[in-house]
């Protein structure tokens, strides 16, 4: 992202991305990653298992962790229960999911678009960026950090 | 070339490691009795094979090893050779430079090794000059290589043949041929030879012998004696117009020059023949079974799409019984009929001989004795029997730490064991067997037995305990110490055990596999510790149990009775809730306290508890209600949330959801 100045007419790099609600703001990832989007499955909670862990969803006949984005960006969850989602990702071996409030489409983003977050009140680390799309700010997760899979 | 072969590289490194563990374990018999024919046949077998395949594979060095290997082999086949312990060291230090260079090359580096000393040993074994190779430095064996005589095996036989040409005027000649290295067909090429020489004359010889030319067997060279008028030009010219051969060496010979070998009176046609039909008993033995290699995650693949089967057909066996329709209901069955078959195949392909592990202790023991200079006996028994797959890859560390154990701790040295009257050669058996849906595994040791009283004033000194509980325990508990994280009693550190892990992992590792291990000892007489380990990991028995809103498996193996008690039956012991039970006092545990139950049900003064045993004690959980008994296929819950205490998997219940097992060792 450091490199906008040098990114003009022909080397201009797109990405596609999911974009969903969480709350009032508005989040994506890299679909590159996202393996599939369910309606909400019945969800078994962990005992003792990190907050931010939902529970555990079986998805054809595989046992998926879900996380809760929502209590650990200390979000409100908002919406109707109807349009809940489940965004399935995978990295290598690991699959796992988040709870969406809403999925509001799939679009392309140039990545001259994407300002790196370096707001202090965000959890900079955990994101690739803010992306602008018109008047929209989407924000965009690094799912591997936030699964704590740091790529070796 | 290499390319081509690199897939079969994984066969390959599959089937040399097979053959190097049929090689240590036949020679293993061979030095037991050295007279055992079988055992040689088979070494012979094994060595052959290993050998083709390398060659065939271009691990030249490999190869190279193998076949100076063979031709000891072969001596001692002869019966040319005896089966010394000089030799059998050598054989077992062949074996483990082969090891080593297979290792290397499934790690992706190439075969080449400088085996020269290990080459140069076996050169003079093969010379029958043992002591002489027995201090054999490297160099010393700058011996005559061996005249060409000595390399074609000449008999009187052959010289008679020899002679006689010569007599009428042939020309003998020995010839040697190089074909290209990058020769794809090299037993076209030798066929090609053969057949342009045999035009005008009579191959006599061959080095290595014709059959093995023809089967390829052979790097890049081959040498022969052929009996011809033609002159020395007149070869070389007509061998130079066969293709992809790199050089030709055409010698007259003088018969005088040559030596009969007198010390190998066979003749070796009949030699080859011999070879060739050990090498078909040796097949018809091994090789009745037809077997297919399957990838291990193919199989677990199979597996998890059975245990989904099993799931649905537990949905549809509740969609039938509600609808109450009898042709539905009769189709149901035949699908519990199949889909409970097919489940038992699938158990069954995944489960394997524990032979597969037992395998490489015979070996490691006779090693361990040896630097230990301890005498040992040691006996496998069961080694047929079958374990799951994921189980075997998990037992092998903690039986060779045991193993070593009773080496290094159990048996005395051969003049201990002496004074005390005992067979200097102490025994370390190890055994397996099943028993219902278990699998025992025992290693013992008939040597000092565990001494308690150098285990408490370990414990003491090491402050796991203080002097006053010293006094308090009773044997049991003092061997149980052992298990205690970072204790060792042997006093040296020796090489072989007491590296700083100790028995405290082995128990663990038996424990993640839902097994047990007890130690039984005597002093004076010997120690046996038993393993106890679950049939499989895959597929389990459990009780199903309901806590306000959720339901639980608690695996069947750590559940020893369920019981229901009232309010009053409670007591209390500082602070912690506990009952009598037959006149034992069992802690209770509240589960929905334990796991945090959002939604806890009013329970009212009944209440149900699951008996349970946590090592050697029993405690109680209390839980809302009793669901029934049920086989769960267990899923692990990933790298995620791995380790979460109290929780050792998940599976997916008949409804569809996802249902939790509760791991009883860490539940707390």
């Amino acid at each position: 992202m450091n490199n906008t100045a040098e990114l003009d007419y022909e080397d201009e790099e797109e990405i596609q991305v999911v974009a969903f609600q969480l709350g009032k703001e508005e989040y994506a990832v890299d679909i590159l990653n996202v393996q599939e989007i369910n309606r909400l499955l019945n969800i078994t909670r962990i005992p003792r298992a990190d907050k931010n862990i939902e529970g555990v969803v079986n998805l054809r006949g595989n046992i998926i962790p879900v996380i809760n984005l929502h209590s650990k960006f200390n979000l409100e969850s908002a919406g109707e229960e109807d349009d809940k989602r489940i965004i399935v990702f995978q990295f290598d071996d690991v699959r796992a999911g988040i709870i969406v409030d809403e999925v509001s489409e799939v679009l392309r983003i140039s990545s001259k678009d994407i300002e790196a977050a370096t707001y202090q009140s965000m959890d900079a680390t955990l994101l690739k960026g803010i992306a602008k799309v018109g008047e929209r700010l989407l924000i965009l997760l690094d799912l591997q950090k936030i699964l704590g899979l740091e790529a070796v | 070339m290499k390319m081509d072969m690199s897939k079969y590289l994984d066969v390959f490194l599959e089937e040399s490691k097979e053959h190097l563990e049929s090689l240590n374990e036949q020679l293993l018999e061979l030095e037991k009795n050295s007279k055992d024919v079988s055992s040689l046949n088979e070494i012979f077998r094994a060595a052959h094979t290993l050998k083709g395949m390398s060659s065939t594979m271009g691990f030249n060095d490999l190869a190279d090893l193998t076949h100076h290997m063979e031709d000891v082999l072969a001596d001692l086949k002869e019966g040319l050779l005896e089966a010394n312990s000089y030799v059998i060291d050598v054989l077992f230090h062949c074996f483990d430079r082969l090891q080593l260079m297979i290792d290397n090359i499934a790690v992706g580096k190439s075969d080449e090794m400088d085996n020269s000393d290990l080459l140069n040993i076996l050169k003079n074994i093969k010379m029958g000059n043992y002591e002489y190779a027995a201090m054999a430095e490297p160099k010393a064996s700058e011996a005559p290589v061996a005249d060409v005589s000595d390399l074609f095996n000449l008999n009187e036989y052959d010289m008679t043949i020899l002679k006689e040409a010569a007599s009428r005027d042939f020309t003998i000649y020995y010839i040697k041929v190089e074909l290209d290295p990058g020769c794809l067909m090299k037993a076209v090429r030798a066929f090609m030879v053969f057949k342009t020489l045999e035009e005008d004359g009579e191959i006599i010889k061959t080095s290595p012998p014709s059959q093995d030319i023809d089967e390829g067997k052979f790097e890049t060279s081959f040498e022969l004696f052929l009996i011809t008028r033609l002159t020395e030009d007149a070869i070389a010219h007509r061998l130079n117009e066969i293709s992809e051969i790199k050089s030709i060496t055409v010698e007259p010979l003088d018969l005088n020059s040559l030596n009969i070998s007198d010390n190998r009176p066979k003749v070796e046609a009949t030699h080859n023949e011999e070879n060739h039909n050990n090498d078909d008993t040796g097949k018809k033995v091994h090789k009745m079974k037809q077997t297919v290699r399957v990838d291990i995650e193919r199989l677990d693949n199979l597996m998890n799409l059975v245990g989904e089967l099993v799931m649905h057909k537990g949905r549809l066996e509740q969609i039938g019984s509600n609808q109450k329709i009898a042709d539905l209901h009769e189709t149901i069955e035949q699908i519990d009929r199949i889909s409970t078959d097919l489940q038992s195949v699938v158990m069954k392909v995944r489960m394997v001989p524990i032979e597969q592990v037992f395998n490489r202790f015979p070996r490691m023991v006779r090693d361990l004795a040896k630097d230990l200079q301890k005498e040992v006996d040691f006996i496998i028994e069961g080694k047929e029997t079958e374990l799951d797959r994921t189980v075997i890859d998990e037992i092998g560390d903690p039986l060779v730490h045991l193993l070593r154990n009773a080496l290094d701790h159990g048996v005395e040295l051969p003049q201990e064991r002496t004074k005390k009257g005992k067979d200097p050669v102490g025994t370390v058996i190890l055994r397996a067997r099943h028993e219902g849906n278990n699998v025992f595994i025992e290693v013992e040791d008939d040597g000092e037995g565990i001494e308690t009283d150098k285990v408490l004033a370990k414990a003491v000194e090491k402050g796991f305990i203080n002097a006053k509980q010293a006094e308090q325990m009773n044997k049991e508990d003092v061997i149980n110490l052992l298990f205690s994280s970072g204790f060792s009693t042997s006093s040296t550190v020796t090489d072989v055990s007491g590296r700083g892990v100790g028995l405290d992992v082995v128990k663990n590792k038996i424990e993640s596999l839902n097994g047990e291990i007890n130690v039984e000892s005597r002093t004076g007489q010997g120690t046996r510790f038993r393993i106890k380990l679950p049939l499989t990991l895959a597929i389990i028995q459990a009780l199903m149990v309901a806590v306000g809103d959720e339901i639980y498996a608690i695996p069947l193996s750590s559940v020893d009775e369920t019981t229901m008690i009232t309010g009053a039956d409670i007591k209390m012991v500082q602070n912690q809730e506990v009952i009598m039970l037959r006149g034992n006092i069992l802690p209770l545990f509240r589960l929905a306290a334990i796991l945090e139950v959002p939604k806890q049900s009013d329970i009212g003064d009944e209440m149900y508890v699951v008996v349970v045993r946590r090592g050697d004690q029993q405690i109680g959980l209390v839980v809302d209600a009793l669901i029934g008994q049920q086989e769960i296929v267990i899923k692990s819950l990933g790298k995620l949330l791995n380790g979460i205490p109290g929780i050792a998997g998940a599976i997916v219940a008949g409804d569809g959801n996802v249902r939790l097992i509760l791991d009883i060792t860490t539940l707390n």
